[in-house]
């Protein structure tokens, strides 16, 4: 890119991306190309959300359903960061744990968080154990992935300048490692952030009793297609939201330790 | 004490037949208190001879001891000063130099005192709170001479340490480093390239081969440092100009072009 777009530019060009997007929709829509069943217009899409935001459907409203959706959400995702980010980064180090875990790691990742669906009913039931767990399984490779990263890709000279303080592995893993590894460890958070929540329809078909994913599949036996849509909307809307407070803890961290701007 | 020691030090990069041969027959003794360039073409190994003191490379043959031990490991009673600073980026002024203290099992009070002693001697006060990324070329540079200085350490290695910076910072930090040394004197083991710096700074010089890195020679400087009373003059450009210094700078050039000949035969 040879010219500077600025940040008004930008919004103004995804608003455009948008409404091209709502405009095409509406017109296949409304063309009787496809029967409205198949393919709700934007309009009665819009309609059927704001009328679950405030009328029950499944068992509570919509903001019910996220707010059941993000909790068990929340747990996996934390989980996921709290092994998976001193995993990383003890990976990066020993040498030794990088050989054990990453030929059994990188078979696991490849399994989709969906096939553990069958184990987490069998293991946890319906109880909040299993959506967690397949967040988990989601939200775990990047968290992991990115924080090895980071500690393989540290200066070596400022390993060399910890060493030679005479600093122990415990201080240089916290102190210099770490913070090193800041950046990468957000942007795998973010990564992370989208896998886990992606997950969350899968996990939620295993969950009798709340939660978006849980609502669209009452909505799909319902044949309530605008639900599911609604559904499909929230869950954008949430991701959405997710990814830039991640960005913004992301820049507040740069701007602090001064790199960035 | 701070006694460094090479003894028939040979170094090859890879295999032991077919690797590279960066170092051979090092023989070289540093005295307590010493202040030693080393100077050489590029890529002749001398950064490998202060690598090894600093214990982030073993010799291949031979033996390098600080006070008569062997070297297995870094350690900070050899504290290094590197080209690129090594400053921690996400640490202040004051942490970056506290970093090695807090090993040491030092009581915060006595930490806190050191700090400021060195602060204070390196011109550092007020950019205490300071992230490295705020600061000049030459004041970083500091920065790092401190951190390798509060830790007391018996050997000062210093790796080409201001080989970054630009002509004027890097005089100004020639003549600060002279006042440092003569205020504490330390053992220093010092790597350049600039036959000047080397001349202006040390007790003896020595000069490397080209790769297999071999010492050709090394020069007693500090005789004729004291014989002409090179210290009577305060700067830099006035030492520069005596004709006992030019005589030396010239002489070490000549055996330098040598090598650099050499090369291309």
């Amino acid at each position: 890119m040879n010219k500077q777009i600025t940040f008004a530019h930008s919004i103004g060009l995804g608003i455009l991306g948008l409404i091209c997007f709502i405009g095409l929709w509406q017109g296949l829509a409304s063309s009787d190309i496809v029967p409205s069943v198949f393919l709700p217009s934007p309009l009665e899409v819009y309609d059927r959300f704001t009328t679950l935001l405030e009328r029950r459907f499944a068992g509570a409203t919509l903001p019910g359903h996220l707010a059941a959706s993000f909790q068990r959400f929340a747990y996996g995702f934390i989980l996921a960061a709290l092994i998976g980010i001193p995993l990383g980064l003890l990976m990066g180090w020993y040498q030794v744990l990088d050989e054990i875990v990453s030929p059994l790691f990188d078979a696991l990742r490849f399994v989709a968080p969906i096939a553990w669906v069958p184990f987490a009913a069998l293991w946890f039931g319906t109880g909040i154990g299993g959506p967690i767990m397949i967040i988990f399984a989601g939200a775990f490779p990047p968290c992991v992935i990115n924080a090895y990263r980071g500690a393989k890709f540290v200066d070596p000279r400022l390993i060399e300048a910890a060493n030679m303080l005479g600093t122990p592995s415990h201080r240089v893993i916290r102190e210099v490692l770490l913070p090193s590894s800041v950046p990468s460890i957000i942007s795998g958070l973010r990564v992370s952030a989208g896998l886990g929540w992606q997950s969350l329809v899968g996990a939620e078909l295993i969950v009798a009793s709340a939660g978006v994913g849980y609502m669209m599949v009452q909505g799909q036996a319902n044949v309530s297609t605008t639900t599911v849509m609604a559904g499909m909307v929230a869950i954008g809307l949430v991701g959405l939201a997710l990814d830039s407070a991640l960005r913004l803890i992301e820049r507040i961290i740069q701007r602090r330790r001064g790199l960035g701007q | 004490m701070g006694v460094i020691q090479f003894k028939d030090v040979g170094k090859i990069f890879g295999p032991k037949t077919t690797g590279f041969k960066a170092l051979q027959d090092i023989n070289l003794e540093i005295r307590d208190k010493e202040f030693v360039a080393i100077v050489g073409p590029s890529g002749c190994g001398k950064t490998t001879c202060l690598r090894m003191v600093a214990g982030f490379e073993n010799p291949t043959s031979g033996e390098v001891l600080v006070d008569g031990t062997p070297i297995k490991r870094p350690g900070p009673n050899r504290a290094v000063v590197f080209q690129q600073f090594a400053l921690f980026p996400w640490k202040t002024v004051y942490d970056n130099i506290d970093m090695g203290l807090r090993n040491l099992n030092i009581a915060r009070r006595e930490r806190e005192e050191r700090i400021a002693d060195i602060l204070n001697l390196m011109n550092l006060t007020q950019y205490a709170g300071h992230f490295p990324h705020q600061l000049s070329g030459g004041m970083q540079q500091r920065v790092a001479i401190a951190r390798a200085y509060v830790l007391d350490p018996d050997v000062l290695l210093m790796d080409e340490p201001f080989g970054a910076l630009d002509a004027q910072t890097r005089v100004v930090m020639q003549e600060e480093l002279v006042r440092l040394a003569r205020k504490n004197p330390r053992t220093v083991l010092f790597i350049t390239h600039a036959v000047e710096e080397a001349v202006y700074l040390a007790d003896r010089v020595a000069i490397m081969t080209r790769a297999p890195g071999r010492i050709k020679e090394v020069l007693d400087v500090a005789s004729i440092r004291n014989a002409e009373n090179w210290d009577s003059h305060e700067k830099i450009e006035d030492v520069m100009d005596l004709e006992s210094f030019v005589h030396l700078r010239t002489h070490i050039w000549r055996s330098l072009r040598e090598e650099k000949a050499a090369q291309h035969v």
